[in-house]
Protein backbone atom coordinates (compact mmCIF):
# COMPACT_ATOMS: atom_id res chain seq x y z
CA UNK A 1 0.00 0.00 0.00
CA UNK A 2 1.45 3.10 -0.87
CA UNK A 3 2.33 5.96 1.90
CA UNK A 4 0.22 8.99 0.87
CA UNK A 5 -3.13 8.02 -1.84
CA UNK A 6 -5.18 10.83 -3.31
CA UNK A 7 -8.32 9.53 -5.28
CA UNK A 8 -10.17 11.57 -7.83
CA UNK A 9 -9.62 15.00 -5.67
CA UNK A 10 -11.18 17.99 -6.38
CA UNK A 11 -11.94 21.22 -5.48
CA UNK A 12 -13.84 24.74 -6.34
CA UNK A 13 -14.14 28.14 -5.08
CA UNK A 14 -17.15 29.08 -6.59
CA UNK A 15 -17.49 28.35 -10.39
CA UNK A 16 -13.35 27.70 -10.68
CA UNK A 17 -12.87 24.09 -10.68
CA UNK A 18 -9.37 24.76 -9.34
CA UNK A 19 -7.97 21.25 -9.14
CA UNK A 20 -9.92 18.04 -11.18
CA UNK A 21 -9.73 14.30 -10.85
CA UNK A 22 -6.22 14.85 -9.37
CA UNK A 23 -4.78 10.88 -8.41
CA UNK A 24 -1.71 10.36 -7.28
CA UNK A 25 0.44 7.56 -5.32
CA UNK A 26 3.44 8.19 -2.98
CA UNK A 27 5.49 5.11 -2.15
CA UNK A 28 7.49 5.38 1.65
CA UNK A 29 10.86 7.00 0.83
CA UNK A 30 9.72 8.33 -2.31
CA UNK A 31 10.98 11.28 -3.35
CA UNK A 32 8.33 13.22 -5.62
CA UNK A 33 7.92 16.26 -7.55
CA UNK A 34 4.72 17.98 -8.43
CA UNK A 35 5.44 20.29 -11.27
CA UNK A 36 3.79 22.47 -13.59
CA UNK A 37 2.58 26.16 -15.12
CA UNK A 38 1.77 29.22 -12.90
CA UNK A 39 -1.35 28.98 -11.45
CA UNK A 40 -2.08 25.14 -12.19
CA UNK A 41 -2.90 24.77 -8.84
CA UNK A 42 -0.05 22.77 -7.21
CA UNK A 43 -0.26 24.54 -4.13
CA UNK A 44 -3.93 24.19 -3.72
CA UNK A 45 -3.17 20.80 -3.91
CA UNK A 46 -1.09 20.95 -0.84
CA UNK A 47 -3.14 23.00 1.08
CA UNK A 48 -6.20 20.40 0.56
CA UNK A 49 -3.08 17.40 1.88
CA UNK A 50 -2.72 19.74 5.04
CA UNK A 51 -6.12 20.60 6.04
CA UNK A 52 -6.22 24.43 5.03
CA UNK A 53 -8.63 23.35 2.08
CA UNK A 54 -11.24 21.19 2.32
CA UNK A 55 -11.58 19.39 -0.96
CA UNK A 56 -15.30 19.16 -2.52
CA UNK A 57 -14.88 15.51 -3.91
CA UNK A 58 -12.19 13.02 -3.99
CA UNK A 59 -10.30 10.98 -1.25
CA UNK A 60 -6.63 11.51 0.72
CA UNK A 61 -5.09 8.49 2.66
CA UNK A 62 -2.05 8.56 4.80
CA UNK A 63 -0.89 4.72 5.45
CA UNK A 64 -4.58 4.34 4.79
CA UNK A 65 -6.18 6.76 7.40
CA UNK A 66 -8.37 9.18 5.89
CA UNK A 67 -7.36 13.05 6.13
CA UNK A 68 -10.46 14.54 4.54
CA UNK A 69 -12.24 17.14 7.09
CA UNK A 70 -9.63 16.49 9.89
CA UNK A 71 -8.31 20.20 11.00
CA UNK A 72 -4.76 20.76 10.18
CA UNK A 73 -2.93 20.89 13.55
CA UNK A 74 -4.28 17.29 13.36
CA UNK A 75 -2.78 16.61 10.28
CA UNK A 76 0.18 17.61 11.67
CA UNK A 77 -0.01 15.19 14.71
CA UNK A 78 -0.52 12.39 12.16
CA UNK A 79 3.02 13.12 10.23
CA UNK A 80 2.40 15.57 7.40
CA UNK A 81 4.58 18.69 7.61
CA UNK A 82 5.33 21.70 5.15
CA UNK A 83 7.16 24.66 4.23
CA UNK A 84 5.57 27.32 2.31
CA UNK A 85 6.49 29.27 -0.80
CA UNK A 86 6.42 32.46 0.50
CA UNK A 87 8.49 32.30 3.51
CA UNK A 88 5.93 32.00 6.70
CA UNK A 89 8.80 31.82 9.64
CA UNK A 90 7.94 33.43 12.80
CA UNK A 91 9.70 36.36 12.43
CA UNK A 92 10.41 38.11 15.82
CA UNK A 93 10.26 34.88 17.41
CA UNK A 94 13.84 33.31 17.64
CA UNK A 95 15.58 30.86 15.67
CA UNK A 96 15.59 28.33 18.53
CA UNK A 97 11.94 28.94 19.34
CA UNK A 98 10.82 29.06 15.87
CA UNK A 99 11.80 25.13 16.18
CA UNK A 100 10.25 24.36 19.31
CA UNK A 101 6.87 25.12 18.13
CA UNK A 102 7.60 22.15 15.52
CA UNK A 103 7.94 20.12 18.62
CA UNK A 104 4.85 21.68 20.19
CA UNK A 105 2.98 18.28 20.40
CA UNK A 106 6.23 16.21 20.75
CA UNK A 107 6.70 17.21 24.94
CA UNK A 108 3.46 17.54 26.88
CA UNK A 109 3.51 19.02 30.66
CA UNK A 110 0.10 20.38 32.16
CA UNK A 111 -0.42 24.15 32.83
CA UNK A 112 -0.55 23.96 36.79
CA UNK A 113 3.65 22.14 36.41
CA UNK A 114 4.85 24.98 34.37
CA UNK A 115 2.92 28.08 36.26
CA UNK A 116 4.70 26.99 39.35
CA UNK A 117 8.15 25.42 37.41
CA UNK A 118 8.20 21.84 38.90
CA UNK A 119 11.36 19.70 38.55
CA UNK A 120 9.68 18.04 35.48
CA UNK A 121 9.21 20.77 33.70
CA UNK A 122 12.24 22.18 33.64
CA UNK A 123 13.57 19.02 32.63
CA UNK A 124 11.36 18.61 29.97
CA UNK A 125 12.03 22.27 28.64
CA UNK A 126 15.71 21.29 28.81
CA UNK A 127 14.82 18.40 26.70
CA UNK A 128 12.96 20.27 23.99
CA UNK A 129 15.81 23.18 23.68
CA UNK A 130 18.19 19.77 23.21
CA UNK A 131 15.89 18.12 20.59
CA UNK A 132 15.67 21.76 18.94
CA UNK A 133 19.70 22.19 18.98
CA UNK A 134 19.97 18.70 17.41
CA UNK A 135 17.85 19.64 14.92
CA UNK A 136 19.57 23.13 13.97
CA UNK A 137 22.97 21.68 13.85
CA UNK A 138 22.17 19.02 11.30
CA UNK A 139 21.19 22.31 9.00
CA UNK A 140 24.10 24.27 10.36
CA UNK A 141 21.73 26.94 12.10
CA UNK A 142 22.95 25.99 15.48
CA UNK A 143 25.38 29.27 16.03
CA UNK A 144 22.46 31.36 15.30
CA UNK A 145 20.20 29.43 17.33
CA UNK A 146 19.36 33.14 19.25
CA UNK A 147 18.74 34.94 16.03
CA UNK A 148 15.53 36.37 15.44
CA UNK A 149 14.10 34.54 12.35
CA UNK A 150 13.44 37.74 10.29
CA UNK A 151 17.60 38.43 10.50
CA UNK A 152 18.43 35.15 9.08
CA UNK A 153 19.35 35.52 5.27
CA UNK A 154 17.34 34.24 2.78
CA UNK A 155 18.70 31.04 2.11
CA UNK A 156 18.57 30.23 6.05
CA UNK A 157 15.58 31.14 6.53
CA UNK A 158 14.48 28.56 4.21
CA UNK A 159 16.69 25.52 6.21
CA UNK A 160 14.80 26.96 8.79
CA UNK A 161 11.44 26.24 7.70
CA UNK A 162 13.10 23.06 6.53
CA UNK A 163 13.73 22.67 10.55
CA UNK A 164 10.90 23.85 11.48
CA UNK A 165 8.70 21.87 9.88
CA UNK A 166 10.82 17.86 10.72
CA UNK A 167 10.59 19.10 14.42
CA UNK A 168 6.55 17.83 14.30
CA UNK A 169 8.40 14.12 13.56
CA UNK A 170 6.76 14.13 9.99
CA UNK A 171 6.43 10.90 8.07
CA UNK A 172 5.65 13.33 4.74
CA UNK A 173 7.27 16.63 4.02
CA UNK A 174 5.83 18.91 1.37
CA UNK A 175 8.10 21.23 0.03
CA UNK A 176 6.37 24.27 -1.69
CA UNK A 177 9.08 25.67 -4.26
CA UNK A 178 11.60 25.17 -1.47
CA UNK A 179 14.30 27.03 -4.34
CA UNK A 180 12.65 30.02 -5.17
CA UNK A 181 14.75 33.30 -5.06
CA UNK A 182 17.60 30.88 -4.67
CA UNK A 183 21.29 31.73 -7.01
CA UNK A 184 22.10 28.39 -8.45
CA UNK A 185 25.20 27.67 -5.76
CA UNK A 186 21.98 27.86 -3.03
CA UNK A 187 19.88 25.48 -5.16
CA UNK A 188 23.20 23.30 -5.42
CA UNK A 189 23.09 23.09 -1.24
CA UNK A 190 19.70 22.73 -0.79
CA UNK A 191 19.63 19.55 -3.04
CA UNK A 192 22.22 18.09 -1.16
CA UNK A 193 20.12 19.09 2.11
CA UNK A 194 16.79 17.50 0.80
CA UNK A 195 19.00 14.52 0.30
CA UNK A 196 20.05 14.57 3.48
CA UNK A 197 17.03 15.20 5.46
CA UNK A 198 15.81 12.39 3.44
CA UNK A 199 18.38 9.94 4.25
CA UNK A 200 19.05 11.14 8.24
CA UNK A 201 14.75 11.50 9.12
CA UNK A 202 13.42 8.86 7.07
CA UNK A 203 10.85 10.95 5.23
CA UNK A 204 9.12 10.85 2.33
CA UNK A 205 8.96 13.78 0.50
CA UNK A 206 6.87 15.92 -2.21
CA UNK A 207 7.83 18.96 -3.73
CA UNK A 208 6.62 21.76 -5.97
CA UNK A 209 9.36 23.30 -7.87
CA UNK A 210 9.72 25.18 -11.17
CA UNK A 211 13.78 24.77 -11.02
CA UNK A 212 14.31 21.91 -13.87
CA UNK A 213 17.74 21.56 -12.58
CA UNK A 214 16.34 20.41 -9.15
CA UNK A 215 13.35 18.67 -10.18
CA UNK A 216 15.32 16.68 -12.49
CA UNK A 217 18.17 16.17 -10.21
CA UNK A 218 16.58 14.77 -7.42
CA UNK A 219 12.87 13.66 -7.92
CA UNK A 220 12.39 9.77 -8.46
CA UNK A 221 8.86 10.52 -10.11
CA UNK A 222 7.15 13.52 -11.15
CA UNK A 223 3.52 14.40 -11.85
CA UNK A 224 2.81 17.27 -13.57
CA UNK A 225 -0.15 19.42 -13.00
CA UNK A 226 -1.61 22.02 -15.64
CA UNK A 227 -5.21 23.79 -15.25
CA UNK A 228 -6.12 21.43 -12.23
CA UNK A 229 -5.52 18.60 -14.14
CA UNK A 230 -2.86 15.72 -14.60
CA UNK A 231 -1.45 16.75 -17.77
CA UNK A 232 1.37 13.57 -17.03
CA UNK A 233 3.16 11.47 -14.72
CA UNK A 234 6.29 9.58 -14.70
CA UNK A 235 10.13 9.76 -13.87
CA UNK A 236 11.58 13.14 -14.97
CA UNK A 237 13.29 11.96 -18.09
CA UNK A 238 9.90 10.71 -19.26
CA UNK A 239 7.89 13.62 -18.15
CA UNK A 240 10.42 16.42 -19.44
CA UNK A 241 10.54 14.75 -22.64
CA UNK A 242 6.84 14.76 -23.06
CA UNK A 243 5.46 16.75 -26.14
CA UNK A 244 2.51 17.63 -24.21
CA UNK A 245 4.31 18.85 -21.03
CA UNK A 246 7.10 20.93 -23.03
CA UNK A 247 3.96 22.89 -24.72
CA UNK A 248 2.30 23.40 -21.13
CA UNK A 249 5.29 25.30 -20.21
CA UNK A 250 6.53 26.52 -23.35
CA UNK A 251 3.47 26.76 -25.39
CA UNK A 252 3.32 26.17 -28.92
CA UNK B 1 5.98 62.97 53.00
CA UNK B 2 2.30 63.59 51.93
CA UNK B 3 4.18 63.06 48.42
CA UNK B 4 5.46 59.74 49.03
CA UNK B 5 1.80 58.89 50.25
CA UNK B 6 0.03 59.62 47.25
CA UNK B 7 3.03 58.19 45.46
CA UNK B 8 2.60 54.99 46.60
CA UNK B 9 -1.09 55.02 46.24
CA UNK B 10 -0.88 55.86 43.11
CA UNK B 11 1.66 52.94 42.30
CA UNK B 12 -0.82 50.69 44.00
CA UNK B 13 -3.99 51.68 41.69
CA UNK B 14 -1.91 51.48 38.76
CA UNK B 15 -0.82 47.97 39.61
CA UNK B 16 -4.81 47.13 39.68
CA UNK B 17 -5.15 48.84 36.11
CA UNK B 18 -1.27 46.53 35.01
CA UNK B 19 -3.01 43.49 35.79
CA UNK B 20 -6.35 44.45 34.25
CA UNK B 21 -4.39 45.92 31.22
CA UNK B 22 -2.75 42.55 30.97
CA UNK B 23 -6.33 40.70 30.29
CA UNK B 24 -6.22 43.42 27.45
CA UNK B 25 -2.88 43.36 25.37
CA UNK B 26 -3.03 39.52 26.03
CA UNK B 27 -5.84 39.01 23.99
CA UNK B 28 -5.26 41.84 21.78
CA UNK B 29 -1.95 40.27 21.18
CA UNK B 30 -2.94 36.69 20.13
CA UNK B 31 -6.80 37.00 18.93
CA UNK B 32 -6.17 40.90 17.97
CA UNK B 33 -9.69 42.05 19.12
CA UNK B 34 -10.08 44.27 21.92
CA UNK B 35 -12.27 42.50 24.59
CA UNK B 36 -14.63 45.26 26.22
CA UNK B 37 -16.50 42.72 28.30
CA UNK B 38 -12.87 42.55 30.28
CA UNK B 39 -14.09 45.35 32.39
CA UNK B 40 -16.82 43.91 33.97
CA UNK B 41 -15.21 40.33 34.07
CA UNK B 42 -13.74 42.02 37.62
CA UNK B 43 -16.91 43.03 38.22
CA UNK B 44 -18.05 39.36 38.51
CA UNK B 45 -14.71 38.57 40.34
CA UNK B 46 -15.58 40.81 43.19
CA UNK B 47 -19.08 39.74 43.32
CA UNK B 48 -17.84 36.03 43.40
CA UNK B 49 -15.57 36.87 46.53
CA UNK B 50 -18.12 39.02 48.29
CA UNK B 51 -20.88 35.88 47.69
CA UNK B 52 -18.18 34.05 49.54
CA UNK B 53 -17.18 36.28 52.18
CA UNK B 54 -20.21 37.82 53.30
CA UNK B 55 -23.08 35.30 52.69
CA UNK B 56 -21.30 31.63 52.90
CA UNK B 57 -19.13 33.15 55.36
CA UNK B 58 -15.95 32.01 52.80
CA UNK B 59 -12.67 32.99 54.85
CA UNK B 60 -11.07 35.38 52.28
CA UNK B 61 -8.24 33.41 50.31
CA UNK B 62 -11.53 30.94 49.75
CA UNK B 63 -13.61 33.79 48.19
CA UNK B 64 -10.59 34.87 46.51
CA UNK B 65 -10.17 31.07 44.90
CA UNK B 66 -13.80 31.09 43.96
CA UNK B 67 -13.59 34.29 41.87
CA UNK B 68 -10.42 32.85 40.07
CA UNK B 69 -12.06 30.10 39.00
CA UNK B 70 -15.74 31.80 38.18
CA UNK B 71 -13.78 34.23 36.12
CA UNK B 72 -11.53 31.73 34.66
CA UNK B 73 -14.49 29.62 33.26
CA UNK B 74 -16.48 32.61 32.50
CA UNK B 75 -13.76 34.01 30.04
CA UNK B 76 -13.46 30.78 28.41
CA UNK B 77 -17.19 30.36 28.02
CA UNK B 78 -17.59 33.75 26.65
CA UNK B 79 -14.85 33.21 24.23
CA UNK B 80 -16.47 30.01 22.96
CA UNK B 81 -19.75 31.68 22.70
CA UNK B 82 -19.40 35.09 21.56
CA UNK B 83 -16.03 35.39 19.52
CA UNK B 84 -15.44 32.22 18.72
CA UNK B 85 -17.67 31.85 15.84
CA UNK B 86 -16.96 35.23 14.32
CA UNK B 87 -13.01 34.33 14.63
CA UNK B 88 -13.74 35.11 10.53
CA UNK B 89 -16.14 38.16 10.70
CA UNK B 90 -14.60 41.44 10.17
CA UNK B 91 -13.19 43.21 13.34
CA UNK B 92 -16.07 45.71 13.77
CA UNK B 93 -18.76 42.64 13.95
CA UNK B 94 -16.28 41.14 17.36
CA UNK B 95 -15.36 44.65 18.94
CA UNK B 96 -19.70 45.33 18.73
CA UNK B 97 -20.09 41.37 20.26
CA UNK B 98 -17.58 42.40 23.13
CA UNK B 99 -19.54 45.97 24.02
CA UNK B 100 -22.76 43.70 23.79
CA UNK B 101 -21.34 40.56 26.32
CA UNK B 102 -20.09 43.96 28.70
CA UNK B 103 -23.86 45.09 28.60
CA UNK B 104 -24.91 41.73 29.09
CA UNK B 105 -22.57 41.01 32.37
CA UNK B 106 -24.00 44.36 33.75
CA UNK B 107 -27.57 43.46 33.19
CA UNK B 108 -26.76 40.14 34.62
CA UNK B 109 -25.08 41.53 37.46
CA UNK B 110 -28.40 43.73 38.01
CA UNK B 111 -30.89 41.38 38.04
CA UNK B 112 -28.74 38.75 40.62
CA UNK B 113 -27.41 41.17 43.00
CA UNK B 114 -29.65 44.35 42.17
CA UNK B 115 -29.06 47.71 42.10
CA UNK B 116 -28.17 48.92 45.51
CA UNK B 117 -24.17 49.14 46.73
CA UNK B 118 -22.37 46.30 48.39
CA UNK B 119 -19.91 47.26 50.70
CA UNK B 120 -16.86 44.68 50.48
CA UNK B 121 -14.79 43.42 53.12
CA UNK B 122 -11.26 43.87 52.46
CA UNK B 123 -10.00 40.48 51.79
CA UNK B 124 -6.68 41.90 53.70
CA UNK B 125 -7.12 42.34 57.37
CA UNK B 126 -4.90 44.11 60.06
CA UNK B 127 -4.11 47.64 60.94
CA UNK B 128 -2.60 49.90 58.49
CA UNK B 129 1.28 50.18 58.57
CA UNK B 130 2.82 53.40 60.62
CA UNK B 131 6.05 54.48 59.13
CA UNK B 132 8.24 57.66 60.51
CA UNK B 133 6.21 58.06 63.67
CA UNK B 134 2.75 57.96 62.16
CA UNK B 135 3.45 60.38 59.28
CA UNK B 136 3.41 57.80 56.54
CA UNK B 137 0.02 55.77 56.45
CA UNK B 138 0.11 52.38 54.07
CA UNK B 139 -2.72 49.70 54.47
CA UNK B 140 -1.88 45.89 54.30
CA UNK B 141 -4.14 45.79 50.89
CA UNK B 142 -1.98 48.52 49.36
CA UNK B 143 1.41 46.20 49.77
CA UNK B 144 0.15 43.05 48.71
CA UNK B 145 -1.28 44.69 45.67
CA UNK B 146 2.08 46.03 44.31
CA UNK B 147 3.47 42.46 45.85
CA UNK B 148 0.55 40.43 43.42
CA UNK B 149 1.21 42.74 40.50
CA UNK B 150 4.82 42.19 40.81
CA UNK B 151 4.79 38.32 41.22
CA UNK B 152 2.13 38.19 38.21
CA UNK B 153 4.27 40.35 35.92
CA UNK B 154 7.49 37.77 36.56
CA UNK B 155 5.01 34.77 36.27
CA UNK B 156 3.41 36.12 32.86
CA UNK B 157 7.08 36.80 32.00
CA UNK B 158 8.21 33.61 32.29
CA UNK B 159 5.57 31.93 30.85
CA UNK B 160 4.86 33.54 27.70
CA UNK B 161 9.19 33.52 27.28
CA UNK B 162 10.20 29.85 28.31
CA UNK B 163 7.22 27.57 28.37
CA UNK B 164 6.36 25.65 25.32
CA UNK B 165 2.66 26.38 25.80
CA UNK B 166 4.02 30.34 25.85
CA UNK B 167 6.06 29.80 22.65
CA UNK B 168 2.94 28.65 21.37
CA UNK B 169 1.23 31.86 22.46
CA UNK B 170 3.71 33.73 20.56
CA UNK B 171 3.48 31.79 17.05
CA UNK B 172 -0.41 32.05 17.37
CA UNK B 173 0.12 35.64 17.87
CA UNK B 174 2.28 36.18 14.50
CA UNK B 175 0.68 33.74 12.35
CA UNK B 176 -2.37 31.54 13.16
CA UNK B 177 -2.25 29.71 9.95
CA UNK B 178 1.27 28.79 10.01
CA UNK B 179 0.91 28.09 14.17
CA UNK B 180 -1.56 25.55 12.98
CA UNK B 181 0.34 23.57 10.52
CA UNK B 182 2.95 23.36 13.00
CA UNK B 183 0.93 21.12 15.00
CA UNK B 184 -0.81 24.24 17.56
CA UNK B 185 -4.48 24.08 18.33
CA UNK B 186 -5.08 27.93 17.78
CA UNK B 187 -8.84 27.29 19.21
CA UNK B 188 -7.06 25.87 22.53
CA UNK B 189 -4.02 28.71 22.63
CA UNK B 190 -6.68 31.25 22.44
CA UNK B 191 -8.89 29.81 25.04
CA UNK B 192 -5.69 29.70 27.27
CA UNK B 193 -5.42 33.22 26.57
CA UNK B 194 -8.87 33.88 27.52
CA UNK B 195 -8.20 31.62 30.74
CA UNK B 196 -5.19 33.55 31.84
CA UNK B 197 -6.76 37.45 31.68
CA UNK B 198 -9.78 36.03 33.17
CA UNK B 199 -8.43 34.68 36.02
CA UNK B 200 -5.81 37.62 36.09
CA UNK B 201 -9.06 40.25 36.33
CA UNK B 202 -10.50 38.30 39.08
CA UNK B 203 -7.94 38.84 41.22
CA UNK B 204 -8.02 42.55 40.17
CA UNK B 205 -11.73 42.55 41.03
CA UNK B 206 -11.15 41.01 44.69
CA UNK B 207 -8.12 43.94 45.24
CA UNK B 208 -10.13 47.23 43.64
CA UNK B 209 -12.73 46.40 45.94
CA UNK B 210 -10.88 45.87 48.74
CA UNK B 211 -9.31 49.37 48.45
CA UNK B 212 -12.02 50.86 47.09
CA UNK B 213 -14.97 48.83 49.10
CA UNK B 214 -17.91 49.86 46.89
CA UNK B 215 -19.28 47.07 44.90
CA UNK B 216 -22.12 47.74 41.72
CA UNK B 217 -23.24 46.08 38.87
CA UNK B 218 -21.17 48.57 36.83
CA UNK B 219 -18.15 48.61 39.38
CA UNK B 220 -15.50 47.00 36.54
CA UNK B 221 -16.59 49.52 33.74
CA UNK B 222 -14.55 52.67 34.52
CA UNK B 223 -11.51 50.74 35.88
CA UNK B 224 -11.85 48.59 32.73
CA UNK B 225 -11.64 51.26 30.16
CA UNK B 226 -8.56 53.01 32.78
CA UNK B 227 -6.69 49.37 32.17
CA UNK B 228 -7.59 49.77 28.74
CA UNK B 229 -6.00 52.95 28.15
CA UNK B 230 -2.94 52.13 30.43
CA UNK B 231 -2.51 48.88 27.77
CA UNK B 232 -2.71 51.39 24.59
CA UNK B 233 -0.41 53.60 26.75
CA UNK B 234 2.02 51.21 27.53
CA UNK B 235 1.67 49.82 23.86
CA UNK B 236 -0.70 47.20 22.89
CA UNK B 237 0.25 43.63 22.59
CA UNK B 238 3.60 44.13 24.79
CA UNK B 239 3.32 42.80 28.47
CA UNK B 240 5.75 44.97 30.06
CA UNK B 241 4.32 47.55 28.16
CA UNK B 242 1.13 46.95 30.13
CA UNK B 243 3.34 47.22 33.36
CA UNK B 244 4.69 50.68 32.50
CA UNK B 245 1.43 51.93 31.14
CA UNK B 246 -0.80 50.70 34.40
CA UNK B 247 0.97 52.44 37.21
CA UNK B 248 2.18 55.72 35.24
CA UNK B 249 -2.01 55.88 34.90
CA UNK B 250 -2.49 55.31 38.57
CA UNK B 251 0.71 57.32 39.38
CA UNK B 252 -0.86 60.05 37.32
CA UNK B 253 -4.45 59.73 38.45
CA UNK B 254 -3.60 59.72 41.95
CA UNK B 255 -1.37 62.67 41.55
CA UNK B 256 -3.97 64.53 39.44
CA UNK B 257 -6.43 64.11 42.54
CA UNK B 258 -4.22 65.13 45.07
CA UNK B 259 -2.89 68.37 43.40
CA UNK B 260 -5.31 69.64 40.45
CA UNK B 261 -8.49 68.72 41.45
CA UNK B 262 -10.79 65.46 42.05
CA UNK B 263 -13.23 65.92 39.62
CA UNK B 264 -10.87 66.75 36.66
CA UNK B 265 -8.75 63.46 37.38
CA UNK B 266 -9.95 61.40 34.72
CA UNK B 267 -10.09 64.07 32.07
CA UNK B 268 -6.19 64.21 32.86
CA UNK B 269 -5.55 61.10 32.57
CA UNK B 270 -6.56 60.89 29.40
CA UNK B 271 -5.52 64.03 27.91
CA UNK B 272 -2.63 62.26 28.89
CA UNK B 273 -3.06 59.62 27.13
CA UNK B 274 -4.34 61.50 23.66
CA UNK B 275 -0.92 63.60 24.05
CA UNK B 276 0.86 60.25 24.26
CA UNK B 277 -0.60 58.88 21.39
CA UNK B 278 0.22 62.07 19.31
CA UNK B 279 3.78 62.12 20.00
CA UNK B 280 4.41 57.65 20.10
CA UNK B 281 1.66 56.09 17.93
CA UNK B 282 2.47 52.71 19.08
CA UNK B 283 2.33 53.38 22.44
CA UNK B 284 5.55 53.97 25.00
CA UNK B 285 6.98 50.40 24.57
CA UNK B 286 4.96 49.74 21.42
CA UNK B 287 6.86 48.41 18.12
CA UNK B 288 6.23 50.49 15.15
CA UNK B 289 6.11 47.87 12.27
CA UNK B 290 6.80 49.57 9.13
CA UNK B 291 5.16 48.08 6.15
CA UNK B 292 7.60 46.55 3.09
CA UNK B 293 7.15 48.24 0.04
Amino acid sequence: MAMLEVTSLGISFGGLRAVDELSMKIEEGGLVGLIGPNGAGKTTVFNMLTGVYRPTDGGIRLDGQNLIGKKPHDICKMGVARTFQNIRLFANLSVLDNVKTGLHNEITYTLAESLLHLGSYRKKEHAMDGRAMELLDVFGLGSVADYKAANLPYGKQRKLEIARALATDPKLLLLDEPAAGMNPNETEELMETIELVRKKFGVTVLLIEHDMKLVSGICEYLYVLNFGRLLAEGTPSEVLKNPEVVTAYLGE
Amino acid sequence: MSFLNHLINGISLGSIYAIIALGYTMVYGIAKMLNFAHGDVIMVGGYMCFCATTYLGWPPIAGVLLAVVVCTVLGVVIERLAYKPLRMAPSLAVLITAIGVSYFLQNAALLIWGSSTKSFSSVVGGDPIQLFGGQLTITRVTIVTIVACIVIMIALTLFTGKSKMGTAMRAVSEDKGAAQLMGINVNTTISLTFAIGSGLAAIAGVLLCSAYPTLLPTTGSMPGIKAFTAAVFGGIGSIPGALLGGILLGVIEIFAKAYISTQLSDAIVFAVLIVVLLVKPDGLLGKRVSEKV
